[in-house]
């Protein structure tokens, strides 16, 4: 049996990603084994709602080349070889910038003289830890000033195990390689968004990626209300349907500042999180019927 | 009133938040028709996966140009010999063992890093490295001033370097017509698309947000700021939902020397004027928002423009 | 000795370049006998480690010293750790030639 991966993505950022995810897992966990993994390893908020107790915190590590400068012969293979000018070569002398370092091993590979090792080196936080309610929780944190956060987003998700009924992935905002890293192989993805002109651009690069990693997905529109109805127009005319509305009320926006998980504080939502999931499901069996 | 360069480079205003969703772009719009009536400017959308801002500006594209730069990995079945060593050396999961039995070993693009280790490990020589076209950027007019901005293509690579390319393109063209003033909007997170739209500015205007997110990523991009030596201004924007959180924001702010410098309302005329296309400053300009929006503004640029700055 | 200025163009005549890692030319001059010739930056078509290919090429000249309007961080540790010299014009310099003239008059800043 394999998990269930459902990715929730949203191309704008504050849509209420953490939110729908958060609430998803506090509603599905009543009934089924769920871990929620936050993949937005810049800015991660999922444990703020969630407050798992974590029980093991190890480093995130990236490989980098360490030069045995006795055994250089200065060739310059591993400078000539880096796509991504991490090294640079000075008579016999090989110089790394470990922060454009992708940690491809082509470096170590291709040294004639065997003169390369790979060393970790830390660029973040991996935290694992359980929800009071039975959630297993996995979350990341990207060290400050380093570039790169989809080396830890794939390290988190080789936590995820098949055991679990469903896995729940809090996407990081945006439409680029940490979105894509975090979503590629969810069996659903859902999109939030907000019913606004940038709410309706940002969903369309969302819809664009989803053509590319051919998941089926479904909107949910949170702070109806605000804008107008261009976002609904625009889905009519595609495969990706309206699958919940979360009206604009002060009191939603009250209950997250303060930390509340959505269907906790207003309890109506837990039963239309559930039929969100059967919904899900129906939409999976769908997709894998007609043999995508 | 400085309507011309004093002397060298662009005063660079980068406004960001760490989290998304704060207000970023519809304050980054507002100051622009605010400044513009004084100060010449030059505007970059560097939140390339998200761009909004050209559609509150009325930005009119002039000039369209071609975003290239991240390479993917192709193997040419005519001589691949289905050895497996580019999967055995692929660390991204990118390589797709065939189904077939001596069928052709193939690269799945949406995980190829670009690293090329597949290119040097096949004894057949049967991968090379192609470049990808990334997205595209543009050199358009707004109601205000110029615009420079991107749309990075769903899926690619080199976020930073598109934001770095059109900010050095807004950098030199305000170095060519003497225009004193460069502001930023910026991109959600803390990562290289935010470090790339803050290299170079003179001052950073942090949206932040009440709330245990709002908080929690404030204080991410105030200590990656700090790291890259860039001077901090902080304002609150839909401050009134939840004061508590406000509260708790500006013992943050204070805990790290900083002052709150605005504050702004919770206000419907800030979707409404995005619904119609205008900043809400322009839009409503009597509005809640708009006058603590016009105070904010009268407090950075001084400061912008200032020598040395008291911050 | 080898001088490398980064440039917009090929001449003595063209603008000098304030940017380092993505110049677009390279104008190497020899101080021993005025010789000189302008050379593309190839790094400028890179994605990433531009600062990093440039100061690369710059160390394969066998240059003493490069002069730019600014050098980002990575150039800055690869060059020094090179041994190579660093030293700024602003935008006061109009041409290639102004700069090469700064530099031998000693009016040039050290980065």
């Amino acid at each position: 049996m394999n998990t269930i991966k459902i990715a929730v993505a949203s191309g704008k950022g504050g849509t209420g990603k953490t939110m729908v995810a958060t609430s998803l897992a506090a509603c599905l966990d009543k009934y089924y084994s769920v871990q929620f993994l936050d993949c937005d390893v810049e800015a991660p908020n999922a444990h703020l709602f969630l407050k798992p107790e974590i029980d093991s915190i190890q480093s995130a590590e990236i490989l980098v080349p360490e030069v045995d400068q006795v055994a250089c012969t200065g060739c310059g293979k591993c400078v000539e070889v880096c796509e991504f000018h991490a090294l640079a070569q000075m008579g016999d002398q090989i110089l790394l910038f470990p922060q454009l370092c992708h940690g491809c091993g082509s470096c170590q590979r291709v040294c004639p003289v065997n003169a390369i090792h790979e060393i970790p080196r830390k660029i973040g936080n991996l935290r694992s830890g359980k929800v009071r309610s039975g959630i297993r929780f996995h979350t990341g944190d990207l060290t400050i000033s380093e570039p790169m956060p989809t080396p830890i987003i794939r390290q988190l998700k080789s936590r995820i195990t098949n055991e679990t009924r469903i896995t729940i992935l809090d996407s990081p905002p945006g439409a680029s390689c940490a979105v894509v890293a975090t979503i590629h192989d969810a069996d659903f993805v859902i999109l939030v968004t907000e019913p606004t002109p940038f709410g309706l651009h940002d969903l369309k690069q969302m819809l664009g990626v989803l053509d590319q990693t051919g998941s089926p997905g479904g909107v949910i529109i949170n702070r109806d209300g605000i804008g107008d109805v261009r976002v609904e127009d625009y889905l009519d005319q595609t495969s990706c349907p309206v699958m919940m509305k979360i009206p604009y009320q002060a009191e939603i926006a009250v209950g997250l500042a303060k930390g509340k998980i959505l269907s906790d504080f207003i309890p109506q939502y837990q039963s239309e999180f559930l039929n969100l999931y059967k919904k899900i499901l129906e939409m999976i069996e769908d997709k894998e019927q007609v043999g995508a | 009133m400085i309507a011309k360069m004093q002397t060298g480079k662009a005063k660079q205003c980068v406004i960001l938040s760490g989290k998304g969703g704060t207000g970023k772009t519809s304050i980054s719009a507002s100051l622009m028709h605010l400044s513009s009536q004084n100060i010449s400017g030059v505007y970059v959308d560097a939140d390339v996966d998200a761009a909004n801002l050209a559609l509150v500006t009325a930005a009119v594209p002039q000039e369209t140009h071609e975003f290239s730069g991240s390479k993917l990995a192709v193997i040419d079945p005519l001589f691949c010999s289905s050895c497996g060593s580019c999967f055995d050396v692929c660390r991204y999961d990118a390589i797709q063992e065939p189904v077939k039995e001596q069928a052709s070993y193939q690269v799945i693009d949406l995980l190829c890093d670009g690293c090329a280790a597949c290119v040097h490990a096949c004894p057949e020589s049967a991968i090379r490295m192609v470049v990808q076209q990334d997205g595209e950027w543009y050199h358009s007019i707004s109601a205000y001033g110029d615009l420079f901005h991107a749309e990075l293509f769903p899926a690619a690579e080199n976020t930073g370097k598109l934001v770095t390319t059109i900010k050095q393109e807004a950098v030199s063209f305000a170095e060519k017509h003497q225009i004193p003033l460069i502001i930023v909007d910026g991109p959600p997170g803390i990562g290289c698309p935010v470090i790339s739209a803050s290299t170079g500015a003179d001052l950073a205007l942090l949206v932040a947000e009440p709330g245990v997110s709002g908080k929690h990523d404030l204080e991410r991009i105030i200590q990656t700021l700090e790291h890259l030596k860039i001077p901090i201004l902080i304002c609150i924007n839909k401050y009134d939902i939840y004061p508590e959180g406000t509260d708790a924001i500006k013992r943050l702010a204070n805990s790290y020397g900083y002052q709150i410098i605005g504050e702004i309302p919770f206000d419907d005329a800030i979707p409404n004027a995005m619904v119609q296309a205008k900043p809400v400053t322009e839009f409503a300009p009597e509005s809640p928002a708009s006058l603590a929006i016009q105070k904010i503004c009268e407090v950075i640029l001084p400061v912008l423009f200032s020598d040395g700055g008291n911050l | 000795m080898i001088i490398m200025i980064s440039s917009k163009g090929e001449t003595l005549q063209s603008q000098p370049n304030l940017r380092f890692g993505r110049a677009p030319f390279f104008i190497e001059y020899n101080l021993s006998d005025d010789a000189w010739t302008a050379q593309r930056n190839e790094a400028v078509k890179e994605s990433s480690g531009a600062g990093v290919s440039t100061s690369q090429y710059i160390i394969n000249q066998q240059a003493s010293a490069v002069i730019s309007g600014n050098f980002g961080p990575n150039a800055q540790r690869a060059l020094s750790y090179a041994g190579i010299k660093m030293l700024t014009f602003d935008d006061t310099y109009k041409t290639i030639q102004s700069v090469i003239e700064g530099f031998k008059s000693n009016r040039l800043e050290e980065f």
